[in-house]
């Protein structure tokens, strides 16, 4: 019998095959039928495959290569291990029902051309695969920049817009940031050998201090690309610029090879675990959660609002890492193992229901050219493909049971639940308060998504023009509905994701969950009379009572249905305005947590002609760090300028009198 | 798993989904009582239940199927909830599927579904009925977890059945972490049971309605499960509080039956007791305005937390 590939190599064939795609494009720049019917089903094909050979490779042990690409004498190290492998599912999972849903998506009339699109995307999913089994710096930079350009290039599709060009470069800007701090935690990791392979890394010991700076370089360079507080703001406005496969495809991947990296820094190349890391990163993610939901709950752009839930769900990973590192610092694996198995879990199940939601409003703005909240409504009658499958994805990121986001949250939970063992009470009562800050976003989560899905898709529409919205093609639904089949199996099979995840946690952890945790029918990591939880049987129990229930009713009552005009307490004139708009549904929680934001109210005088009121509210992250920084260096330019003058005889002078100093000071 | 503990599961169940329009019943009569009316009968409750059964459902013509599917999955919730709550026996079989994490992950499906419902008529009062439900939820939910955490901090398990084993079985003292916890329970569960001072179950007054303004819309069989689902939401929330806070007479192990029988009469004793206490709260308070809801149900976040504070840093 053959032996099978290794898994460096399908890896590999799999990254190969996209830039292939994607060459493929460049070459069929305007035929928008090849691109978008064979070019895109290939790279979804390449998706599942990658999916598959990853899925196989996290039990293996670690597969390494040496690519003689790169710069003479500086090769490209690749490696495939559990944490790759897992990361690679995610990416060829998701990806792949993005691409699939890119087939029926991209039409002509986006200003990039199609192939162009296609070359972009698949550069795009072949950096985020090479991100992932880089296992020197310099291949990781490469494929991180690659990362960064192409997702560049794909939010600025419409590049007519001035918007869209703001954002992108924006975002440009951000990511650079971020790419600075990761290159210098590098340098750090290195240790003064020389040597940027991570191998090299691994085998360093770094005194504390140093650890410490190459960790916290590593949470600010990865919380850029991610979208930590106060790094976040490019996140709301890339997503809605964005076409919504791409949004999907950054949000739901893309942030993820972010989590990857910080995991890789802060477990495997660093070996040593400080407890204060865990609690900063814990508040830090925390913060992010709350922020992100409160934000989201004010917005009024369906993308927007979509893009601070991401916030609030990488700030609840977040958050799990920092208890993943707490525990670990303090030598308890099981624990950390089961935090990071949350942490993990969670980041499958945001790759899943957020490309499920960023793609479903894909197609709702496709069917009526509206991203506002306000012009939408009533679109379950119209497109009830796209509404029922997002309610599915509605739900699970709500944090119900049976759904997957729920199970993440759970887990989270029963880590944070186990701590009064930990040694200081001062982190003690951390993390009790943590786990109090947790559930709040988790609930204001449920409110978000209740407002989501309510003003989206249920009520009256709001436009006249609505009435005429069409339901999405076949490729967009097989898409969406390949994304809420994995909402609803990754929430009722917890267990077997959970049993898969042990080499990752013996990597990262050296411990497992155990044998319990991964039982198909029942989760319960600390044994079934602490704590358990089957998603399996609360839904055949619910499903069971539903239909009983409708059989007993139908049986024993008669059915008859009358369809009547809505009552509505018997006010006879309604109209669609008069349902809650989407700042309307914000509006108590804007009340609640109003120093949060930065509201600019116009509230009109009783004697104006066509009284208006509006009112903004603002990120006041930019008002605390992003402006003050514009302005000191807007500042500084200025003096800069009183140097300049224009006048050829000045510069000459400058550079005699440089000349002379560093005369003096060379000798 | 023993076929006398699934029976055992059953009987629970039934009695639950029998006792819960009785208790509100009895509430309603202690109110009356206690605000010097004449009280409706007892039996009210199943009266009307049964008279929602028999009529036409009328349904708003532009009502998605989401809005007739809502009532049985609040029902099948609610049931599901009612099956994992010890109220009679800590033997449950099903309990082992959910624990009290997942309990409050059932409550809040009920909670989404029922306020996606109000909304998809697209009226004005529905709309407002499910933002002031989400956010009576958004601010009850936590504080719900934090004393649930608080309990099971005490017992070092999430699974209710084992939580009332191990509290069943303290020493009888005043813990200063339970009582902390039983106030903000307390709270919490006026808030999320829509009684005063968060809410009026007795309003006719549409702007001041929260958990009625969801339900406007609903006739019939739909009106019925919902009304039914949401007495047994005050039945599992009243199981829960005499679980947490008073565990005694609760059968330990599922073969004795004659505990489980004798269970019975200390259950609907206890009941009647918190059902008063409730009428009494509710006629000796007077119905907030819907901003005040935040002050109040941020206090009883915060007693949760102190109670889980207390309970992790003085171990008491």
């Amino acid at each position: 019998m053959a032996m099978p590939p290794d898994s460096t190599t399908l890896v590999l064939a799999a990254i190969s095959a996209w830039l292939l795609i994607g060459a493929l494009g460049i070459a069929a720049l305007r035929k928008l039928r090849f691109v978008s019917r064979v070019l895109f089903p290939a790279g979804a094909a390449v998706g599942v495959g990658l999916a598959v050979a990853a899925f196989v490779a996290i039990g293996a042990p670690p597969q390494v290569a040496v690519l003689p690409l790169g710069l003479p004498d500086l090769p490209f190290h690749v490696r495939v291990d559990a944490l790759s492998a897992y990361f690679l599912v995610l990416l060829g999972a998701a990806g792949a029902a993005i691409s699939w849903f890119s087939a029926g998506y991209f039409r002509s009339s986006e200003g990039t051309p199609p192939g162009l699109i296609c070359f972009q995307y698949h550069v795009f999913l072949a950096a985020m695969a090479f991100v992932l089994i880089a296992d020197d710096a310099y291949a990781f930079m490469v494929a991180w920049e690659a990362m960064a350009l192409a997702s560049y290039f794909l939010v600025t599709t419409e590049h007519r817009i001035p918007e869209i060009r703001r954002a992108g470069f924006l975002y440009l800007l951000i990511a650079h940031v971020g790419a600075i701090a990761i290159l210098l935690c590098f340098g750090v990791l290195q240790g003064g050998g020389g040597d940027y392979t991570f191998g090299a890394m691994r085998a360093v010991t770094l005194p504390a201090a140093w650890a410490s700076v190459a960790f916290f370089l590593a949470l600010f360079g990865f919380g850029a690309k991610a979208g930590l507080l106060p790094l976040h703001v490019w996140l709301p406005e890339a997503h809605p610029a964005a076409p919504s496969p791409v949004s999907a495809l950054m949000s739901g991947v893309m942030l993820k090879t972010a989590i990857y990296g910080l995991l890789r820094v802060a477990f495997d190349l660093l070996h040593l675990q400080l407890w204060w890391w865990g609690a900063i990163a814990l508040s830090l993610g925390l913060v992010t959660a709350l922020f992100g939901v409160i934000f989201a709950a004010a917005q009024t752009d369906m993308k927007r609002l979509l893009a601070y839930s991401s916030i609030e769900n990488i700030g609840i990973i977040v958050a799990g890492i920092g208890l993943a590192i707490l525990y670990k610092a303090y030598d308890k694996p099981l624990l950390a193992a089961i935090a990071l198995t949350a942490v993990l879990y969670h980041a499958l199940n945001h790759a899943f229901f957020k490309s499920l939601l960023f793609l479903a409003t894909g197609s709702v703005l496709h069917a009526t050219k509206e991203r506002s909240l306000g012009r939408l409504g009533g679109l379950i009658h119209r497109m009830p493909w796209v509404a029922w499958l997002a309610l599915v994805g509605t739900l699970a990121i709500a944090g119900l049971p049976p759904l997957n986001g729920f199970v993440s949250e759970w887990l989270l939970l029963q880590a944070f639940l186990f701590t009064p063992t930990l040694p200081q009470s001062f982190v003690n009562m951390l993390v009790s308060i943590a786990a109090a800050a947790l559930v709040l976003a988790a609930a204001l989560a449920a409110y978000v998504m209740v407002k989501f899905y309510g003003v989206v898709f249920l009520g009256r529409p709001r436009e006249p023009s609505l009435a005429y919205a069409k339901d999405a093609g076949k490729y967009e639904r097989a898409a969406l509905a390949a994304l809420a089949l994995g909402c609803v199996l990754l929430g009722v099979f917890p267990g077997v994701v959970i049993g898969a995840l042990d080499p990752v946690n013996l990597l990262l952890v050296g411990h497992s969950t155990g044998e319990a945790a991964g039982d198909w029918l029942l989760l319960a990591p600390f044994g079934e009379d602490r704590s358990s939880y089957s998603a399996v049987i609360v839904l055949v129990v619910i499903v069971a009572v539903v239909l009983v229930t409708m059989q007993v009713v139908h049986r024993y009552y008669h059915g008859r249905v009358r369809h009547a005009d809505p009552w509505d307490c018997g006010h006879p004139l309604q109209t669609p305005r008069m349902q809650d708009t989407a700042e309307g549904f914000g509006q108590p929680v804007r009340q609640v947590f109003e120093p949060f934001f930065r509201i600019e109210r116009h509230l009109p005088s009783p004697f104006d002609d066509k009284p208006r009121y509006w009112l903004k509210p603002s990120d006041p992250w930019w008002h605390w760090i992003y402006l003050p920084i514009a302005r000191a260096a807007e500042f500084a330019a200025r003096f800069v300028g009183l140097i300049q003058q224009g006048r050829i005889s000045v510069y000459l002078t400058y550079s005699f009198v440089t000349l002379l100093a560093l005369l003096f000071f060379v000798r | 798993m023993t076929a006398a503990a699934l029976l055992s599961q059953f009987v629970q169940l039934a009695l639950a989904l029998a006792l819960a329009p009785l208790l509100v019943g009895w509430v309603n009569q202690c109110r009356a009582w206690l605000s010097n009316r004449s009280a409706p009968p007892l039996t009210l409750p199943y009266r009307t239940i049964r008279k929602l059964f028999m009529k036409d459902a009328v349904v708003a013509s532009n009502a998605s199927p989401l809005f007739r599917l809502t009532p049985y999955v609040v029902f099948g919730a609610m049931c599901c909830a009612a099956a994992i709550v010890p109220s009679l026996a800590t033997d449950l079989p099903f309990a082992l599927a959910a624990d009290a994490i997942a309990l409050v992950g059932l409550f809040a499906l009920a909670r989404v579904f029922i306020a996606l419902a109000a909304m998809d008529i697209g009226t004005a009062f529905g709309t407002l009925g499910a933002r002031r439900e989400m956010f009576v939820g958004f601010l009850a939910e936590p504080a719900l977890l934090m004393v649930l955490f608080t309990a099971s901090l005490i017992s070092g398990s999430t699974s209710l059945p084992s939580i009332v084993d191990t509290l069943a079985h303290r020493e009888l003292a005043i813990y200063p972490s339970l009582a902390l916890a039983g106030v903000a329970f307390t709270m919490v569960s006026l808030a999320e049971n829509a009684r005063i001072p968060v809410d009026n179950p007795a309003t006719h007054l549409e702007l001041t309605m929260i958990h009625e303004a969801m339900l406007l819309e609903y006739s019939a069989r739909h009106l019925a499960l919902i009304e039914w689902a949401s007495a047994l939401k005050l039945f599992n929330y009243s199981c829960i509080g005499l679980a947490l806070f008073f565990p005694f007479g609760i059968a330990q192990g599922s073969d004795d039956w004659l505990a489980i029988a004798l269970a019975v009469p200390v259950l609907v004793a206890k009941l009647a007791a918190g059902g008063f206490a409730l009428a009494v709260i509710e006629t000796a308070s007077a119905k907030m305005r819907i901003f005040r809801a935040p002050e109040f149900l941020g206090t009883a976040f915060l007693l949760a937390v102190l109670a889980m504070l207390v309970r992790l840093l003085l171990g008491s």
